[in-house]
């Protein structure tokens, strides 16, 4: 489903770029940049931060528009190279980021934070979720990404860490669906990122994993290469990795690189 | 002109005639031409995308990942489970709504076919409210019994059999109406029992569209998505279906999403074959 609010967003994004262009063209626009609108595709686990970010960067450069479309870094990564309309791309995973960067959409990405797991139980713990190694009781529904999907690769490194063998119930498209499966007690517990857990409050409980048995991933951004607005998309880029950015980021639990 | 003296049967030349003429007419006006031809270039562009994309040299070597065999035979014995639940349950319902009149049995038609316009991660979402772990249904089904749904098989056949079975009903149910009651009424007659009758004469007399009704149910149930993907979350051997895996190995594996939706064109092409008479039949009658 998200990706057709994606492909929805990417033409809105195309018609406006295109009429804010024309319109720009007229003399006395002013400025040294023209104004524009640009898609951000971003890593679901970046939902909170970067709405934030966007808002931010809108109001230091009045005009600019910063729309978002998040979801699974892989997904991400194949609609960019399948043509895409992406201005941005913050993936939750180097290897992601390197699948567009090989096929030329994209160049010289820079990592901006780093993220490590916990395990999010429902707020009343129906299971009594104490620790990262009870997910490997039978009697524990668990979800996970999908092993393509950075929240699972990161998930499966934390039990190959602690020793143990998970049997999920379901494999999630991405790191957002499935905190939403621990919100609606469908599961018992689910791998995310710290900063989900975070960012969803009262809605779960988090589940520490001992620094020995964690595991981190890196999030790169890069200004995809067929940009129409390369100087807004730049522009991002840089706002995320200045301290403005970066003070956002660390709010919401990531960690620098 | 000899035509007018035998009405009936000129009728019937005359139809054929101008059916004729219309089937071979040659001059179609350029308004129509065009936008049927654009129509024709939109549906078919993709299909001989699939196929000029598809990796023929190594199609066995893309089937044969043990995700999209289990994927395959999930969808195939699920597909036919809820068609089986389907024809089980959908047919006395269409019976009833097509031989009994009783206060607000158009509105419980509207209501038992809703699922046909509802969009499918709708229905997906409605089945978590009732039957996942804190749902209407559900709680009591896990308290009481330790039965969870979601993530199960039983929830695929559950999601796919919401989707699927009033496209069953709705064409039984149109069958059963426009059947000819006079035999019923003659076995009747002769002393059959009400059961008997149904079994013996009108499952018999309505054996085609219940076919034509039971391929669509099952065709609609291998191709289900949203319901399930919702409901039943996805877990390969467990819930993932061929549609699931499709949509993934888009991420991981484009080959293997091109081989995986051959299969699924072929036995689409399959089921259209099996269904044309009973289309060509529908629309002339």
């Amino acid at each position: 489903m998200r990706r057709f609010a994606v492909i929805a967003a990417g033409l809105v994004a195309v018609a406006v770029a295109g009429c804010s262009s024309s319109s720009s063209s007229t003399p006395g626009a002013g400025g040294s940049s023209s104004t524009g609108t640009i898609t951000v595709f971003a890593a679901a686990s970046l939902t909170e931060s970067f709405t934030q970010i966007g808002k931010q960067f809108e109001s230091a450069h009045p005009g600019d528009t910063v729309k978002f479309s998040f979801g699974p870094s892989s997904g991400l990564a194949t609609q960019i190279t399948s043509g895409a309309p992406a201005d941005v791309f913050a993936s939750a995973s180097p290897a992601n980021m390197q699948d567009v960067v090989s096929a030329g959409d994209a160049s010289n990405p820079q990592n901006f934070a780093k993220n490590t797991m916990e395990v999010a139980v429902p707020p009343d713990n129906p299971a009594k979720v104490t620790s990262v190694t009870d997910l490997a009781k039978k009697s524990v529904k668990v979800a996970l990404c999908q092993p393509q999907v950075p929240c699972g690769k990161v998930a499966a490194q934390v039990f190959t860490n602690a020793g143990i063998t998970v049997k999920p119930v379901t494999l999630q498209p991405d790191v957002k669906s499935v905190l939403t499966q621990v919100e609606t007690s469908n599961v018992d517990a689910g791998m995310v990122y710290v900063t989900d857990v975070m960012a969803a409050g009262s809605k779960v409980k988090g589940v520490a994993v001992p620094a020995t048995d964690n595991a981190s991933t890196l999030y790169p951004i890069a200004a995809v290469t067929s940009s129409k607005e390369k100087s807004i998309a730049d522009a991002f880029v840089a706002y995320v990795l200045s301290p403005a950015g970066q003070s956002v980021l660390t709010a919401a639990g990531f960690k620098s690189p | 002109m000899a035509t007018r003296t035998a009405p009936s049967r000129l009728t019937a030349q005359e139809r054929a005639r101008r059916a004729a003429r219309g089937g071979t007419s040659r001059s179609v006006p350029a308004p129509l031409l065009a936008p049927a031809l654009i129509a024709v270039a939109f549906l078919l562009l993709p299909l001989a995308g699939l196929l000029i994309r598809a990796p023929w040299g190594h199609m066995a070597a893309a089937l044969s990942g043990s995700d999209a065999t289990q994927a395959l035979v999930l969808s195939l014995w699920t597909a036919s489970v809820s068609t089986g639940v389907s024809l089980v349950i959908g047919v006395p319902l269409a019976w009833v709504l097509a031989r009994t009149a009783f206060p607000g049995q158009r509105l419980l038609r509207a209501l038992v076919t809703l699922p046909l316009v509802l969009p499918p991660v709708v229905g997906g979402v409605a089945l978590l409210l009732a039957f996942s772990r804190v749902g209407l249904v559900g709680r009591y089904l896990d308290d009481w019994f330790g039965l969870t749904i979601p993530f199960t098989p039983l929830a695929v056949i559950m999601a796919e059999t919401f989707v699927a079975m009033p496209f069953l009903i709705i064409t039984v149910e149109g069958a059963l109406r426009s059947a000819d009651q006079g035999y019923e009424e003659a076995a009747a007659t002769l002393g059959a029992k009400r059961m008997t009758v149904f079994r013996r004469v009108t499952v018999p007399l309505i054996a085609p569209s219940l076919g034509a009704g039971a391929v669509l149910c099952w065709a609609r149930a291998l191709g289900e998505f949203g319901a399930t993907i919702t409901f039943a979350g996805s877990f390969p051997g467990q819930t993932e279906t061929m549609p699931i895996a499709v949509y993934y190995a888009l991420e991981t594996d484009p080959n293997a999403a091109i081989a995986l939706s051959l299969v699924l064109l072929v036995v689409s092409v399959i089921v259209l074959v099996s269904l044309r008479d009973h289309w060509l039949r529908g629309s002339v009658s």
